[in-house]
């Protein structure tokens, strides 16, 4: 008994995991190689070189899993608070200490090295509100549940990308949304995230694009349809007679008759006619709820009315609240700007350099692309380039697949948890690890704007790799012990 | 495990997680199977972005001479993949007249990656940079035998004289925080780093353009992307014209040599800065190429500071000269009229000597004219007392305060694109306060001032603009070099009435012709002046004055400090009489003088460069 509780923890760790973990770092590891390769390179070990550097992190990383599988599990969550404030207070002197580094404040040197504290917030909220929410008596019920789990993602991701102007490590807490959906949060938070991206992208991309017809433009009434669709179905969805439907949908498209013929004769501002409809539909839809009593559809009336305004700030936030950078990162996605010497340098470079990596790639350390350097940054957030350049379509496609292969086993770990908080920390994990793969891949890809984190384990840099780690280990301390807990 | 109602949603995320990665593989089956729109660069070609460098704006003086202008220099960069086994070295270094040595030294820096942190064997690399167009000339006309190598042609500032340094400012590579704060600038780009080259610099830069080449998996240029329908063309910066008078500018900074100071011209009825020296100054040829950095340290550690802009920057004292503006304003508040009269005891007066012999009493034509302490100390008091029976000095002290700043003392010109400047101090009520207690303090604590010594301070630049208020009779333009802003007149008025400034400027004028000033007149030229001599805890005291003309119709208002040199009428004064003299008749006929002067040795350690 002894011996399997404190004796033999290399014997109920996941093994499965740790290979995936050192076989992605390692094929990492390569690829920053190939990433900084120019011929007449010097040694992979050398530490004046990326890759060298990258060992060495490599190393460390090595050496803190070790410790952090040898101390006593219930150290993670003892501490979890302590250090969730200590956390914060680090992230509120980090502008101060920190010295500018292409506009972010987020590093801090220490001697030769620079960390980025943010890396190592992602752990520690995890801890936090994993201990917060699997406590006993916390059970998820009602909204107001969810106002402390979403203060402590919230708090950090705030002071990160206000006072450290890193925009893409403060996404990363949206990853949390998947941990509260499993803890029974509301599936409808996640359709509202939905429909706000396409409410934006809807209104930005066709915004100014005017209708053949009347006065308005296609942006503005294609958000409004999509309105009055979710409206309509959640009014019959909770309010279910037959007839229902059909004369709501059937007034609705008399409405647009009755415009397209006046338009006839005077220019009909059809973004006004929509949104009349949905404003409408709106105030039908607070009659039933209030009258049938389904206060459900109270929250979809004030959610529609949130969107019609916020349809409106999109083009507001998008001219002016965003960086210009970040605008023309987005134009240049949704193809309104080509730009390929501008903002649409890196993405172009990358699309040439993938695609040019054909089905089996042109072999390892034979990119061109990487070689003469076109591909900014090619070794931390584009190192997936390298990928599909040097491995092709089988490498990269490869290397997804053990990525998925690696979430899917850390979803496996966390629903064999026997301790609520524990599970909750897995799902912490894997949903992490899945963002940094979606936003980051898709940005090379040319699928999402171009957003600045790291693709775990590849990217290169010691802060990252190390946050990964400690991340993963301490789950991994936590799943071994997970026979040791009562039920 | 725990079973709990949710249970299922486990599904549900691990389905987005699969989701994710179908979408990214269809996506990568399509970039890297079925696209063929990159073929064309698929057989790794890429696109270069190559920066076309515009040429920076020309710098006029006011009557159209070109004062800074453009040199070409040339950078030979080569490929070092494209350098075929034939390649003839002798010949190469034949042509650019260096020993094989050299050659091969250069070659291991450019092989050396700790020194060279960007070399690639693919892309051009810098061999030999800052060159003139003689040295390249050989190579130019066999270029076709070196495969690799390329000429690339850039500029470098020139000028046309070793003079206004210190106006003119000088370009340097951009800083870090210099590319973070503009988009306009790349790493190892130039840009003004001080003086007018800074202030100007958005309209001096011009536009970069840039050419979008091919380049093929070895790295050679395949010729312009889309046949260069995406290039822009560079634009040149623009041209300024500025009021200095570089005559003018040239006799001052002779006159200065040897010593520490500084010398102002202004044009009173433009507020155009005519002149603006400090001296010891540098060449401005010496921080430009490659020798910037090392001259710029030299000129750093120098203990004379030539960096310093003494004319916007130091702080003196005005001494005698501020008698003026104690005239004018206690004339204004009806603390004195022009008849009143002061007794003066010469050396014995109390509190204040008199350094000056005269008859007494006097009135305040004759106490301008012979710099009389206690004449000012007088009126300085009776200002203070008048119309204040409680005895707090604090409402008096303050008009007189606000009278004295009007004139542009104890602040930074704001309107102005002189960028170096001090503000200078004229003591506030609250830091007499903190000295001496709220009421430990009256005229006779303070009566340093009255004779422009003690707290108070200006620079060279506030002097010459007090000389231009007083020919203006009451009003002054901010000093400023651009000549296209003296389209939009910053027109500042004092609330002094006209028919005060015609007692001081009278005063004024009998300093040049029986006062202290009265050594250096201008032939057929009447000027008024005001010499002055600050007081220096750390040394000798400084030399100063001020002075206009022709006093009929100003046209250059001066203002000379000459540090440690004594009394004002023996150095600051000749110097601001042939500034005079050069700009009212177009040369200085006093030829002994201006040897003598331009000649003395005051400080050893002035240099020039």
């Amino acid at each position: 008994m002894r011996a399997s509780r404190n004796g033999n923890i290399w014997q109920h760790v996941d093994w499965v995991t740790i290979g995936l973990f050192i076989g992605l770092t390692i094929f990492g590891w390569l690829n920053i190689y190939g990433a900084s390769y120019t011929f007449d390179q010097t040694s992979i070990f050398d530490f004046s070189n990326r890759a060298g550097k990258q060992f060495t992190w490599m190393m460390g990383a090595a050496v803190l899993g070790i410790v952090l599988l040898l101390i006593d599990y219930k150290t993670y969550d003892v501490l979890a608070y302590v250090a969730y404030g200590a956390m914060l207070l680090l992230l509120l002197a980090t502008p101060f200490l920190a010295h500018d580094i292409k506009g972010s404040l987020s590093w801090i040197s220490l001697g030769p090295v620079n960390l980025q504290p943010a890396e190592f917030a992602k752990c520690i909220v995890a801890l936090a509100v994993a201990k917060y929410m699997g406590r006993y008596e916390y059970k998820l019920r009602t909204w107001r549940d969810l106002i402390v789990p979403f203060a402590l993602i919230g708090v950090p991701a705030l002071i990160i990308m206000v006072l450290q102007k890193e925009t893409g490590s403060a996404l990363v807490f949206a990853a949390f949304l998947l941990v509260f959906y499993r803890q029974g949060m509301s599936g409808y938070v996640l359709w509202m995230c939905v429909a706000a991206v396409a409410l934006f992208i809807i209104s930005v991309r066709w915004g100014a694009v005017p209708l053949p017809l009347g006065s308005g433009s296609v942006g503005i009434l294609s958000c409004m349809l999509l309105l009055t669709a979710v409206e309509i179905y959640f009014i019959c969805k909770e309010h279910p007679m037959r007839w229902q439907a059909l004369i709501l949908m059937g007034s609705v498209a008399v409405i647009y008759g009755i415009a397209l013929i006046i338009n006839i004769f005077v220019c009909v501002p059809f973004d006004w006619v929509s949104m009349g409809i949905v404003v409408a539909l709106v105030i039908y839809n607070i009659f039933v709820s209030l009258y049938w009593r389904k206060y459900i559809l109270l929250i979809v009336a004030v959610f529609t009315l949130f969107c019609i305004g916020y349809t409106h700030a999109c083009d507001f936030v998008f001219t002016k609240v965003l960086q210009p950078h970040q605008r023309i990162r987005i134009e240049v996605l949704l193809g309104m700007k080509e730009d390929p010497a501008g903002a649409g340098y890196n993405v172009n470079q990358a699309r040439i350099a993938i695609g040019s990596g054909r089905f089996l790639g042109k072999g390892y350390l034979n990119g061109t692309q990487t070689k003469l350097q076109f591909v900014p940054e090619q070794d931390t957030d584009f190192i997936f380039c390298t990928v599909g350049e040097e491995w092709g379509f089988v490498g990269s496609v490869g290397v997804l697949l053990v990525y998925l292969l690696f979430i899917l086993r850390l979803i496996y770990i966390a629903e064999r948890q026997r301790n609520v908080s524990t599970r909750i920390y897995a799902y912490c994990v894997a949903s992490i690890f899945l963002f940094h793969l979606t936003i980051n891949v898709g940005m090379v890809l040319g699928l999402l704007p171009v957003i600045g984190i790291p693709l775990p384990f590849f990217s290169y840099g010691g802060s990252s790799l190390w946050g990964f780690t400690l991340l993963l280990f301490i789950l991994l301390r936590l799943d071994a012990a997970r026979m040791e807990q009562l039920r | 495990m725990i079973n709990d109602s949710y249970y299922r949603r486990r599904f549900v995320i691990s389905g987005i997680a699969v989701a994710v990665v179908l979408v990214y593989i269809i996506r990568l089956f399509y970039l890297q199977i079925i696209d063929q729109s990159t073929k064309g660069q698929a057989d790794n070609n890429a696109l270069v972005k190559q920066t076309i460098y515009p040429s920076r704006g020309l710098i006029y003086d006011r009557n159209g001479e070109l004062l800074v202008f453009n040199q070409p220099i040339y950078e030979i960069t080569m490929t070092m993949r494209e350098m075929g086994k034939d390649w003839d070295t002798t010949a190469f270094c034949r042509c650019l007249n260096i020993s094989r040595e050299e050659f091969d030294e250069r070659l291991a820096e450019i092989k050396d990656r700790r020194k060279n942190r960007g070399y690639s064997k693919y892309t051009p690399q810098v061999f030999m940079g800052q060159l003139k167009k003689e040295d390249i000339a050989t190579l130019q006309e066999e270029l076709f035998f070196f495969p690799g190598i390329q000429i690339q042609k850039r500029t470098l500032r020139d000028y046309t004289y070793n003079a206004a340094a210190h106006v003119l400012g000088s370009v340097g590579e951009v800083s870090q925080a210099d590319i973070e704060h503009d988009a306009y600038y790349t790493r190892g780009d130039y840009s003004g780093r001080d003086g007018l080259e800074r202030t100007y610099e958005e309209q001096l830069r011009g536009e970069k353009g840039v050419e979008i080449l091919m380049r093929d998996s070895k790295g050679r240029i395949q010729g312009s992307y889309q046949n260069g329908a995406l290039d822009e063309t560079a634009k040149a910066g623009t041209d300024i014209t500025i009021t200095i008078d570089i005559q003018l500018q040239l006799l001052a900074e002779e006159l200065l040599a040897g010593k520490i100071g500084s010398a102002v011209a202004i044009e009173p009825k433009t507020g155009e800065i005519l002149a603006l020296v400090s001296n010891p100054a540098w060449n401005p040829k010496v921080l430009v190429g490659k020798e910037r950095n090392k001259n710029y340290n030299m000129l750093l550690n120098d203990p004379t500071k030539p960096l310093y802009n003494r004319a916007t920057q130091a702080t003196y004292p005005p001494g005698s000269t501020f008698k003026t503006i104690q005239a004018l304003v206690c004339l204004e508040e009806k603390a004195i009229t022009p008849n009143t009269l002061y007794p003066c005891s010469g050396p014995g007066s109390t509190p204040i000597k008199c350094t000056h012999h005269h008859g007494s009493p006097v009135a305040l034509d004759k106490a301008i004219e012979q710099s009389c302490n206690p004449y000012f100390w007088c009126a300085f008091r009776d200002f203070m007392q008048k119309g204040n029976d409680n005895g707090d000095i604090h409402p008096r002290y303050d008009l007189w305060r606000k009278d004295v700043m009007s004139f542009g003392l104890g602040q930074k010109f704001t309107d102005t694109d002189l960028s170096e400047q001090s503000s200078g101090t004229i003591p506030s009520s609250a830091f007499y306060d903190r000295s001496y207690g709220k009421a430990g303090w009256k005229a006779i604590t303070i009566r340093s001032l009255s004779i422009g010594q003690g707290e108070i301070l200006v620079t060279p630049l506030q002097l010459a603009n007090q000389a231009a208020t007083i020919a203006n009779e009451g009003f002054y333009i901010t000093p400023h070099l651009n000549k296209a802003d003296s389209m939009r007149i910053h027109r500042h008025n004092l609330d002094i009435e006209k028919r005060h400034f015609e007692v001081v400027k009278d005063g004024m004028h009998r300093v040049m012709k029986y006062g202290t000033g009265r050594w250096y007149p201008i032939e057929g030229v009447e000027t008024a002046g005001k010499t002055g001599t600050a007081q220096n805890p750390h040394g000798r005291d400084h030399a100063i004055f001020i002075g206009f003309g022709p006093i009929e119709d100003p046209q250059i208002a001066v203002a000379v400090v000459v540090e440690n040199a004594g009394f004002g009428a023996t150095w600051a004064c000749p110097v601001a009489s042939m500034m005079m003299e050069q700009y009212l008749t177009g040369e200085v006929k006093r030829s002994d003088l201006r040897k003598r002067i331009g000649s003395a040795v005051l400080n050893e350690s002035v240099k020039k460069w």
